[in-house]
C-alpha cells in the first residue's frame, strides 16, 4: 500500500484519515500499557486508545540507558488483545522504527522525547508514511514544526514519568498564550513572530484564523490524578495521555475509570470529586524542580 | 424557516464539537448532552464519532442508556455517525460493547480494519442534492445486515452499505462532521418535525 494509493475508489493515508483519527479520540483518556491484561484494564475503564510499550516513562527514568521501540511481538500481542486503537512510541528521527510499526499496523506512532532521540537534528518526515504520528511541544513554534513535518496530533511534553504536572501546566499554558497573542497580530507582526518561534507563516496564519492548533492537541507527561486531568480539560487540552500514572498507582483499574471520569466531566467540579474519592496511593512521583538538566526528557526534540 | 429544533450532541466522547459546529452552520440550536436533564431538553440526538467502547462505559456510568432508548423509542429523531452507528445497532458480531438496539442493523466494529485501512472515498446519498459527498471513513464500524424497515442510503462502490434510514433514525458509517460539507447535517435536520433550521 502506498501513501494516497487509490483503489477501489478508496484513498488510503490522506492527511483528513490521519488527522480523523485524533478527531474521534477527542474528550478521551490514552494510557501506557506494558501488557496485554493492562491493554484490557484500560480498554475496561473507558480509555479510548492505549500506548504500547516495554517500560512505562517512570520506569524508564529509573532504569537509565537508551530506550528504543518496543519489541514489535509485544506491541502485536496488545494489538490483538484489545479493540481500541494500538499507539507506539519510535525515537526522534528514527524512521526505521516508524517503518516496522507502520509495517505491523499500529494506528498510531508516538514520535517521543521519552524514547533517546536517534537523531539531534531531524525529525521523521512525516508525510510519507500512511500511519499518522503525534509529536510532543512545549511552544506553539516547536508544535508547528511537528505539523509541518506531517504530525497529524500533537501533544504537550510535560515532564513524563515524574506524576508531577507543573510541566504539562507550563507547555498548554504557552502553547494556548501563544495562540492568543497571534490572534491579535496584524501581518507585518505576524511574520516577525513566525521568525521569533521558528513556525511557518502559513501555519502561524491558519492558526491565527483557528484559534487552536490545525490538529488535534492532547496534554501529557505528569498526569497522576483525576483533578490533574481535569486541570489539563480546562487549559485547553482536547483529551489526556497518562502515562506512568495509572499502573504505578495502588489501584490501577479505579484510578483509569476515575480518570477517564475526570475527564469527561471536567468541568462538573461535583463528578470530578466523586472521581476522586478513595482512589489508593497516587504514584509516588519526583517533583520536576529536582531534576538536573540531563534527566529533563522534554528538552529533546529540536 | 423554524430555528426552534433543540439538536442535542451526546458529548460524552468523541468529535462532538464538530458536529455542534456543522448544525450552528446550518443556524440550527446545537448543544451538548452529557446527562439526562439535558437529554430531554432535546428534540433530537447526534450520536458522534469516538471510540465506542468508551462511550459505552461513560453512556452506562452515567445512567444515560434506558433515557437514550426511551428518547429514540418516542420517535425523537437520532443520527449516529461511526461510532454513533455502532451504539444505534442491535446486533454486533463481538460481545462488546452492548449497543442500545435501536435500528434494524448488525455491525461488525472496524469492519474494514484497523487505522491502516481508513480511507476517503466519493459517496452519492439518497436523498443529499448536489453530486457526491466526500467521505471519511475511520477505522470504520461495517454494516453486515440490515433487517425489516432499514433503508440503505449509500453504498460503496464494492457494495457495501454504508448510511441507512429507519423511519426516524439516520446512521451512517462515515464522518459528514469532519469535511465542513453540511449537506448530510441537512438531511437530518429535514427529519425534525418542527424543522431544525431554514
Amino acid at each position: 500500500m502506498s501513501v494516497n494509493g487509490t483503489y477501489d475508489g478508496r484513498e488510503r493515508g490522506t492527511f483528513p484519515v490521519k488527522a480523523g483519527l485524533a478527531q474521534m479520540l477527542k474528550g478521551g483518556v490514552i494510557m501506557d500499557v506494558v501488557t496485554p491484561d493492562q491493554a484490557k484494564i484500560a480498554e475496561d475503564a473507558g480509555a479510548c486508545s492505549v500506548m504500547a510499550l516495554e517500560r512505562v516513562p517512570a520506569d524508564i527514568r529509573a532504569d537509565g540507558g537508551v530506550a528504543r521501540m518496543s519489541d514489535p511481538a509485544m506491541v502485536e500481542a496488545i494489538m490483538r488483545a484489545v479493540t481500541i486503537p494500538v499507539m507506539a512510541k519510535v525515537r526522534i528521527g528514527h524512521f526505521v522504527e516508524a517503518r516496522i510499526l507502520e509495517a505491523i499496523g499500529v494506528d498510531y506512532i508516538d514520535e517521543s522525547e521519552v524514547l533517546t532521540p536517534a537523531d539531534e537534528e531531524h525529525h521523521v518526515w512525516k508525510h510519507d508514511f500512511a500511519v499518522p504520528f503525534v509529536c510532543g511541544c512545549r511552544d506553539l513554534g516547536e508544535a508547528l514544526r511537528r505539523v509541518g513535518e506531517g504530525a497529524a496530533m500533537i501533544r504537550t511534553k510535560g515532564e513524563a514519568g515524574t506524576g508531577d504536572v507543573v510541566e504539562a501546566v507550563r507547555h498548554m499554558r504557552t502553547v494556548m498564550k501563544q495562540i492568543r497573542r497571534a490572534q491579535g497580530m496584524g501581518e507585518d507582526e505576524l511574520t516577525a513572530y513566525a521568525k521569533e518561534i521558528g513556525a511557518s507563516l502559513e501555519s502561524l496564519r491558519e492558526t491565527r484564523s483557528l484559534g487552536r492548533l490545525p490538529v488535534v492537541n492532547f496534554a501529557a507527561g505528569g498526569v497522576a490524578t483525576p483533578a490533574d486531568a481535569a486541570l489539563m480539560m480546562h487549559l485547553g487540552a482536547d483529551g489526556v495521555f497518562v502515562g506512568s500514572g495509572v499502573f504505578k498507582s495502588g489501584d490501577p483499574s479505579d484510578r483509569a475509570k476515575a480518570i477517564v471520569k475526570a475527564v469527561t466531566h471536567y468541568e462538573d467540579a461535583h463528578a470530578v470529586a466523586e472521581a476522586s474519592k478513595g482512589l489508593g496511593a497516587p504514584m509516588v512521583g519526583i517533583s520536576a524542580r529536582s531534576l538536573a538538566p540531563e534527566q529533563e526528557l522534554a528538552s529533546r526534540g529540536w | 424557516m423554524s430555528t426552534t429544533a433543540k439538536v442535542g450532541v451526546l458529548a460524552l466522547q468523541g468529535d462532538f464539537r464538530e458536529h455542534c459546529a456543522a448544525l450552528r452552520r446550518l443556524g440550527a440550536s446545537a448543544s451538548e448532552v452529557r446527562t439526562q436533564a439535558q437529554l430531554d431538553g432535546a428534540d433530537a440526538l447526534i450520536i458522534p464519532g469516538g471510540e465506542s467502547t468508551s462511550m459505552a462505559k461513560l453512556m452506562d456510568a452515567y445512567g444515560l442508556r434506558a433515557p437514550l432508548q426511551a428518547f429514540a423509542r418516542g420517535g425523537k429523531p437520532v443520527w449516529g455517525t461511526c461510532a454513533g452507528l455502532i451504539l444505534m445497532a442491535s446486533r454486533l458480531e463481538e460481545d462488546r460493547p452492548q449497543p442500545l438496539g435501536l435500528m434494524n442493523l448488525a455491525v461488525r466494529r472496524n469492519g474494514f480494519g484497523r487505522q491502516a485501512d481508513s480511507f476517503e472515498a466519493g459517496l452519492s446519498v439518497c436523498g443529499v442534492p448536489g453530486g457526491p459527498v466526500r467521505a471519511v471513513f475511520i477505522r470504520a464500524p461495517l454494516i453486515t445486515e440490515t433487517g425489516p424497515g432499514v433503508e440503505t442510503l449509500a453504498s460503496l462502490e464494492s457494495g457495501e452499505p454504508v448510511a441507512a434510514r429507519q423511519g426516524t433514525l439516520l446512521a451512517s458509517a462515515f464522518h459528514p462532521e469532519l469535511t465542513g460539507d453540511s449537506r448530510m447535517h441537512r438531511l437530518f435536520l429535514d427529519m425534525i418535525p418542527s424543522g431544525g433550521a431554514s
